[in-house]
């Protein structure tokens, strides 16, 4: 037996080259569609079918590729038809063939590629169903199941085709692979299709017509997105890391040191008297902040104090007001609480000195006679206002990353049977 | 590799010159009569009578030599087995070490087995259905595929002498950890042959045939 083998059609006459015989099963004639017995030697009719709607295969027949290296002739192509909704849906799924290394499948739908292979020596964990696959050390993901039907075919098949089989076909996706799984739980057909853009088909194929953009997203499309995500996602990391160095250096280095500490008594009704001025306290180090505390124990009631911190040796004083007001009680709410005991100011770029701190409080004409309250002055407090918004700011350019890898999967999963489906993160890195 | 020796020898059908390629060949098929010879002690006895050798579109072929792990082998023979739908062949192979082993090339798909001690009784295979359990000592497979085939012809040297041509059982096994076997219902009780899937690259194959334009 010659390996390429010629015959003429019994039904049309056609002449019909089996470019793998030996091998291939049935043979659909490329000018009548008859599908023949591709191994008997008169190519028995297997079943008559006149080519209604001849499809031209993006890759016609006879064609030579070159798949991970190796010479391939595309020798058969079949459209496989699914229907969703009352939908027809229908890809192409070629045939390829080397005499050595035997034979290699290629789908195309809407201008998205995979080649395939079939996996009848490597072992799935599967559960049945629509739970998640496991090959290698990937999972894979239930995204379709559907019955499929051929609708057309041309050329050699190694294995029994009928226009009109139905198959029950269950996608699983990885990006970029996909883990199809053909029959029914107890007895699997394994494939593994590998997401192969438009520009790598026409260059394989020497096929520039095959470079076009494809239409949607599809199930095992990589995410394009992705790869700019993940670096800014690792550049976040090491910036986050310098946040928190940073972070740490201030608490560590700044010296926060407690100038002052002073319990005083508010009497009420007396109008002079109150104002009460503390210190000499020394201020020591580069120019840096003061805050002063204040907190008193009103009680239904408000103290509201005049501060200045005066310079000792030129008496500039810096004016400035803190209150304290407290309110509590009972409704039909509940119990209810408003405003603080305590308050805070601070005062920024303060240079080394000896100071004063002038504090005057005022209240209420009517309340309790005295409140006590208490001042603490601090020197060189750190302020964390500025991790805060920086912690924001960092957070601006990853979240302007990921929106759109989680849109591009959203509108995958969109054409899946889990619509809605949340993102798991993280998704599958693609291989190098 | 196997060292080719040639007993002088002659084929009783024809006369023509019989050379083995290797020293224990039990049966042999003449090149030019196509008669079936099988030896006994010293001399051949024709057993039967092939009609053609049967046809092949393997790259495999007599004499091929190649590599299965870190050993080398050489194709001594074939057995071509016909199924329902189509054909393939189980090339024999004598390795390195001395041993013997199987090639089959179904679906351009290769493996090679030895025949393996399944340490307890198998199932008759007849009675398997796709996705049952096979245990030996060493692996728990699982029946991936079940064909009935019978033998169509042989070509060369085999390490037994062919005979009945009825449909025989033969199931594939795997096991979760990727372990291949098969099992052959062509005796009883069956035998089982385990091994490992292998590319055409890994082989790395001297001497196959070659085909136009490839």
């Amino acid at each position: 037996m010659t390996r390429v083998a010629a015959f003429s059609c019994p039904n049309c006459g056609a002449s019909i080259t089996l470019q793998a015989a030996g091998w291939s099963v049935t043979v659909a004639c490329a000018t009548c569609g008859s599908v023949l017995d591709a191994l008997d030697p008169n190519l028995r009719v297997l079943q008559e079918h006149a080519l209604r709607v001849p499809i031209k295969p993006r890759i016609p027949l006879g064609t030579r590729g070159t798949i991970e290296g190796r010479a391939y002739d595309v020798i058969g192509c079949q459209s496989v038809t699914i229907v969703v909704d009352g939908i027809d849906y229908s890809w192409m799924e070629y045939v390829c063939f080397n005499p050595y290394h035997g034979f290699v499948y290629l789908s195309e739908y809407n201008g998205h590629w995979n080649v395939i292979e079939k996996l009848r020596r490597r072992t799935t964990e599967w559960a049945g169903g629509n739970s998640p696959v496991r090959l290698g050390d990937r999972t894979y993901r239930h995204f379709q199941s559907a019955h499929a039907r051929t609708s057309f075919a041309l050329g050699e098949f190694p294995w029994e085709l009928r226009v009109g089989d139905m198959v029950n076909v269950r996608d699983f996706t990885s990006p970029p692979y996909l883990l199809s799984a053909e029959g029914t739980d107890q007895e699997v057909t394994w494939s593994r299709g590998r997401y192969t853009s438009p520009k790598q088909m026409a260059a394989m194929f020497k096929l520039p017509a095959l470079d076009r953009a494809p239409e949607g997203v599809f199930a095992n499309q990589p995410n394009p997105h992705l790869g700019a995500a993940r670096r800014v996602g690792r550049m976040w990391r090491w910036l986050m890391l310098g946040w928190v160095a940073m972070l740490l250096a201030t608490m560590l280095f700044t010296a926060k040191s407690e100038v002052l500490t002073s319990r005083q008594q508010f009497r009420r009704g007396v109008v002079e008297g109150n104002a009460v001025v503390l210190g000499p306290f020394e201020l020591t180090g580069r120019p840096s902040n003061v805050r002063v505390h204040l907190q008193s124990e009103v009680s239904n009631d408000w103290l509201w104090f005049g501060l200045a911190l005066i310079d000792e040796a030129t008496g500039q004083a810096r004016d400035f007001s803190a209150q304290t007001s407290y309110y509590f009680g009972t409704d039909s709410d509940g119990n209810w609480s408003e405003g603080s005991q305590k308050d805070d100011v601070t005062l920024s770029a303060v240079p080394a000195g000896r100071y004063l701190l002038r504090v005057g409080p005022e209240g209420e004409a009517t309340g309790a006679q005295q409140i006590g309250y208490e001042v603490r002055v601090e020197r060189d407090v750190p302020s964390y206002d500025f991790f805060w918004l920086a912690a924001l700011a960092l957070l601006v350019p990853v979240g302007l990353t990921w929106w759109p890898v989680i849109g591009f999967e959203n509108r995958r999963w969109m054409e899946s049977d889990h619509e809605g489906v949340v993102l798991s993160f993280p998704p599958e890195e693609p291989d190098a | 590799m196997t060292t080719p020796t040639t007993p002088r020898a002659a084929c009783p059908s024809c006369g023509a010159p019989i050379s083995f390629r290797w020293a224990q060949a039990v049966q042999t098929t003449c090149d030019f009569c196509k008669a079936v010879l099988v030896r006994r002690d010293l001399d051949l006895e024709k057993v039967g009578q092939q009609a053609d050798f049967p046809a092949t579109a393997s790259p495999v072929q007599l004499g091929m030599q190649g590599r299965w792990g870190n050993r080398t082998f050489t194709v001594v023979g074939r057995l071509t087995y016909e199924w329902a739908r189509g054909r393939w062949n189980e090339w024999y192979l004598r390795v390195s070490d001395g041993s013997g082993a199987w090639l089959s090339d179904a679906q351009l798909e290769y493996a090679i087995t030895t025949e393996m001690a399944p340490g307890r009784p198998l199932p008759d295979p007849s009675t398997l259905r796709v996705g049952d359990t096979v245990q030996t000592d060493r692996h728990r497979f699982m029946v991936t595929s079940i064909t009935q085939a019978q033998y169509l012809g042989t070509e060369g040297e085999l390490p037994f002498a062919t005979a009945d041509r009825s449909l025989c059982w033969f199931v594939d096994l795997l096991s979760p950890d990727g372990t291949f076997a098969t099992l052959d219902g062509s005796e009883t009780p069956p035998l089982l042959f385990s091994g490992d899937y292998v590319t055409w690259d890994e082989m790395a194959p001297v001497g196959a045939r070659e085909f136009d334009g490839w």
